[in-house]
């Protein structure tokens, strides 16, 4: 807050985009996140300088140099590895990474789920699109089986990934899904993402309009949306389709039930607690093609979370301690070691 | 209990000694031999190491593959190599006395555990129909000491607490303790060594000790050792000294140079031999601010350092071979975004995984070629153990001052073996100033840094460079330095993508132009040893000092018109290589690979350069050298 000629004024609206022409296709829904994150960093009152963007390789991975923070693009699947050791050193700043679904898990596999079980504190986007864009339209990790592709004209043989029971797998302390169709729900997912102290992994599902047009359209368009998707809200019943269904766990299973006159009671349903690693296991299974009879709808929403420490805190304790115990370090000392002998 | 008995039996003084430790990988023999060179090195004697081990932890006990050395040469004279033959052969067992027969001088002395000679053991090292070189008289042209360390060590222990198992590991103290009867030496060192060791365990302790004096008291008593040896200090350069290895040389390099930049260090690295000691000896220093990050894979271990050196902390990547070939992408991402960042590796034989406990120099064209596009690094090479502290500096201050990675070549040779440093005080090494850029308040009360770092509207300009072609440094943080940088090519000052055709030419020239002016801070080239012109210059690199050295300098005394230069910077080279090339009329370049300096230098500088390769996986003989000169100088 300043003051102008006597008369308090609110702060400036930060600008976060930069100077830089966007260079992805009309269309896409990269667009869109874009956006969200915008504004959400526009609201957030944070300082343009002390936020940072990392990024791999793919069409997502541009998204640094459209923002006017500090940005470094980096090669591909290796952003997780850049991230680790920027924050080791600057854990003050605020470090968001954006990676696809090839980037991260593809060739980035075995950075992405380090990053995860280390727990840096870090916002990671995955933009989800199913395909190779960049590339220009072969099958991805997370493509279907069966995806007809470029490099695929008969059909992908490759089994798909499950991204977020990946993550949960690797011990991901913040787990949640979006769409780049759903602004309002980004921005609220994006923020919690913000707030948390660890990995937060966001996986969004982005339309590639040119090589993968309408992958989720069943999940993202108003007529089927009701239908096949599952907004969870911690505290709340797992309910979708406006309210007339919801899910229950029978033991450990999950299963649809009627929720309107005469159907289950919403108390009866499965309450969603953020905390509950087990149930968090189950809900990241959810992941029936929407296209099947009687499949699941796909869950959005935060769906884990957990505050255990961050790697950089534990790093940063332990350079803390050692000075502590052995005080700054002498290089004199150092150099000198522990046996000297001379002579003359 | 003290060990000093001075007896009665005559004492011959010797100039300088080699002697070899042999047995089987887990019979302690490192220990035995490190010990051994420190207590040489606290008496005064001028030492060099070459300690040569199988690659596996516990290779089959026994065999040719288990056997583990420990070479050591110490002097009253100045000491360059760990000998090319040795004086004394220590073997525990008869597979350690077949693999080293060959490097006995002849006529020297053997001192053989018999124990190791039973029957199973002759037949595992290859005896054939288990003949006993003990016994055979196959050794009549050495001094052959048969002594049953096993049963002298176990009678020594009767009565302590330990089982036979853990008295028989106690057979290296043994032996420790005699050699260093033979030699005239205390005990004194190693006693304070196994106190500190085995602190917490007294049984261990005791047992230890008692081999130690009993090994020791062994010479003195024993009727078949008539004479001990010694060997007076060496003439050296007054001073305090420690001892080093390369290994603890470069990772101190490392850290004196983050000090004297007064930056934090962030090493990142995944294990592999024989690099993993800069891993162990920077961690133990957390106190200087070091963060070390054991990362998953050597591509995230160099990741990692570039994050860490973009948020400002010096980044250090190491490794040998095989993992500095998974790096190579991000060290062409670290060039393209000109930070800075150090790549060590510690050499090992290759191709692929080859030979990892072994020794070579056959990653220079990796270094200096192994990237795609064009992607000049500066590659620097230390020569001994001390040499890679002197040389992790300078790596440090040339990535700082000129905003690139730069690689650092050691190799197994050099980073495993030790020699007396006398190190130097903090207050002799230069401040290092890296180029961090600053923003404050302009007039306007908008944040600028200097103005030549920013365009016409105010926007900072990443990719402006000084006069030596180096860019600014703006850390995450500073207010109206925010930029994005990236692998992509960028337009020249700006940083953005570019694709224009004549802008990308211009890049490669200034990122190469940047990268060879570095040579100008350079110090002169110089002579090591020999005229400044002549018939022959024996062009060195990396860890074959000592043994070109040794063989120069006899060369030198038997009036050969001989030379020899050790260059450090591989690239950019010296400039004051290629006039001093054309001085000699002959070039003589021993390398252990199958020729890459000489193929650099004959592209470089049209010199008819002549090779000396050995690719053994060990270092050269002096006499290797003295021969390959020899024949050339041959009219």
């Amino acid at each position: 807050m300043s003051t102008v000629n006597g008369t308090i004024t609110t702060p400036e609206k930060i600008d976060f985009s930069s100077d830089q022409e966007i260079r992805w296709c009309p269309g896409c829904g990269d667009y869109s996140i874009l956006k969200q994150v915008q504004t959400l960093l526009e609201q957030s009152g944070r300082r343009k300088e002390d936020v940072v963007f990392i990024s791999g390789i793919g069409c997502s991975s541009r998204f640094p140099y459209y923002l006017d923070t500090y940005g470094l693009h980096g090669i591909h699947g290796r952003a997780p590895a850049i991230v680790s050791g920027l924050r080791s050193v600057r854990p003050e700043l605020s470090v968001w990474m954006i990676t696809g679904d090839g980037d991260a898990l593809s060739i980035g596999g075995n950075h992405i789920i380090h990053l995860l079980r280390r727990n840096v504190d870090v916002n990671v986007l995955l933009f989800n699109n199913e395909i190779y864009g960049l590339t220009k339209g072969q099958y991805s990790p997370t493509s279907p089986e069966g995806a007809v592709t470029r490099s695929t004209p008969m059909g992908s043989t490759d089994h798909p990934f499950n991204p977020l029971a990946l993550v949960k797998g690797a011990d991901g302390t913040f787990i949640a899904r979006s769409m780049d169709r759903d602004p309002k729900h980004m921005r609220e997912v994006l923020a919690r993402a913000d707030a948390h102290r660890g990995t937060s992994l966001i996986e969004i599902y982005q339309n590639c309009n040119v090589f993968n047009d309408g992958a989720f359209e069943i999940l993202t368009e108003k007529a089927t949306k009701p239908l096949h998707t599952l907004f969870v809200e911690h505290g709340k019943p797992l309910t979708f389709a406006n309210g007339t269904r919801g899910i229950k766990l029978n033991g450990m299973t999950p299963v649809i039930v009627d929720t309107y006159a005469g159907g289950t009671s919403l108390d009866d349903l499965w309450i969603h607690d953020e905390r509950d690693p087990y149930k968090a296991s189950i809900l990241v299974r959810l992941f029936d093609d929407p296209r099947l009879e009687g499949a699941m709808p796909r869950p959005f929403g935060v769906f884990y979370v957990n505050d255990r420490p961050t790697h950089e805190a534990k790093l940063t304790a332990q350079v803390a301690l050692a000075k502590e115990r052995k005080g700054v370090g002498d290089l004199d000392a150092l150099l000198k070691g522990q046996h000297t002998w001379t002579i003359g | 209990m003290s060990t000093t008995l001075k007896k009665s039996k005559p004492v011959e003084t010797r100039q300088n000694v080699v002697i070899l430790f042999a047995g089987d990988s887990g019979d302690g023999i490192q220990l035995t031999g490190s010990q051994f060179t420190d207590t040489n090195a606290l008496f005064g004697n001028d030492v060099s190491t070459f300690p040569n081990f199988p690659a596996e932890i516990r290779a089959p006990q026994g065999t040719l593959a288990g056997v583990s050395g420990y070479q050591l040469h110490f002097g009253s004279v100045e000491i360059f190599t760990p000998g090319d033959q040795c004086d004394v052969l220590v073997v525990m067992n008869a597979a350690a006395l077949k693999a080293n027969l060959g490097k006995l001088k002849k006529g020297g002395t053997i001192i053989a555990n018999t124990d190791g000679f039973d029957k199973k053991n002759l037949r595992l090292a290859g005896y054939i129909d288990e003949a006993d070189p003990l016994t055979d008289g196959s050794l009549v042209n050495f001094q052959l000491h048969s002594v049953d360390v096993t049963k002298l060590t176990r009678t020594a222990l009767e009565g302590t607490s330990l089982g036979m198992k853990e008295k028989d590991r106690c057979k290296n103290m043994f032996i420790l303790g005699f050699i260093n009867w033979m030699y005239s030496r205390e005990n004194a060192l190693t006693e304070g060594f196994l106190r500190k060791k085995f602190s917490k365990k007294p049984d261990v302790l005791d047992a230890n000790m008692k081999a130690l004096v009993a090994g020791y008291n062994y010479g003195e008593t024993s009727e078949t050792f008539t004479t001990r040896f010694e060997v007076k200090a060496a003439p050296m350069p007054k001073g305090t000294y420690r001892s080093i290895t390369g290994n603890q040389g470069t990772a101190l390099g490392l850290i004196a140079g983050a000090q004297k930049a007064k930056l934090d260090l962030f090493y990142g690295s995944y294990p592999i031999t024989p690099a993993s000691d800069i891993l162990h000896e920077l961690s133990r220093h957390k106190n200087f601010g070091v963060v070390t990050f054991q990362a998953e894979d050597e591509i995230a271990a160099i990741s990692s350092a570039i994050g860490a050196s973009y948020g400002g902390a010096l980044g250090v990547t190491a490794s040998s071979g095989p993992g500095i070939a998974l790096k190579t992408e991000a060290m062409g991402l670290a060039f393209m975004l000109e930070i800075p960042l150090v790549i060590v590796n510690v050499q090992r034989g290759g191709p692929s995984t080859g030979l990892p406990t072994k020794t070579e120099q056959a990653d220079l064209w990796q270094a200096v070629h192994g990237r795609n596009g064009e992607a000049p690094i500066p590659v620097l090479a230390a020569s001994t153990p001390i040499d890679c502290f002197d040389m992790a500096f300078e790596a440090v201050q040339i990535a700082l001052e000129h905003m690139t990675p730069v690689i650092l070549l050691t190799d197994g040779y050099i980073a495993n073996g030790s020699e007396p440093w006398r190190f130097p005080s903090s207050k002799d090494l230069p401040e290092i100033k890296p180029p961090v850029v600053i923003a404050s308040d302009d007039e306007g009360g908008v944040k600028r840094s200097r103005a030549d770092l920013h365009d016409a509207s105010g926007n900072f300009l990443p990719y402006a460079r000084d006069e030596r072609g180096v860019r600014p440094w703006a850390l995450p943080g500073q207010a109206g330095l925010q930029h994005r940088i990236g692998g992509i090519e960028k337009q020249d000052k700006t940083g953005n993508i570019s694709y224009d055709p004549l802008n990308h030419e211009l890049m490669v020239r200034l990122r190469a132009e940047k990268v060879a002016r570095i040579a100008d801070r350079f110090k002169p080239i110089r002579i090591d040893s020999g005229p400044t012109e002549g018939e022959l210059l024996i062009l060195g690199w990396g860890s074959t000092y000592g043994a070109v050295r040794t063989a120069a300098l006899q060369l030198q005394a038997e009036g050969q018109s001989v030379a020899h230069v050790h260059i450090r910077h591989m690239f950019p080279f010296n400039k004051g290589l290629g006039p001093l090339l054309k001085k000699y009329k002959k070039v003589l370049v021993p390398e252990m690979n199958s020729g890459q300096l000489r193929q650099m230098l004959r592209g470089e500088f049209l010199v008819d350069a002549q090779g000396l390769n050995k690719i053994q996986g060990m270092p050269f003989t002096s006499e290797e050298i003295r021969a390959g000169a020899l024949n050339l100088l041959k009219p």
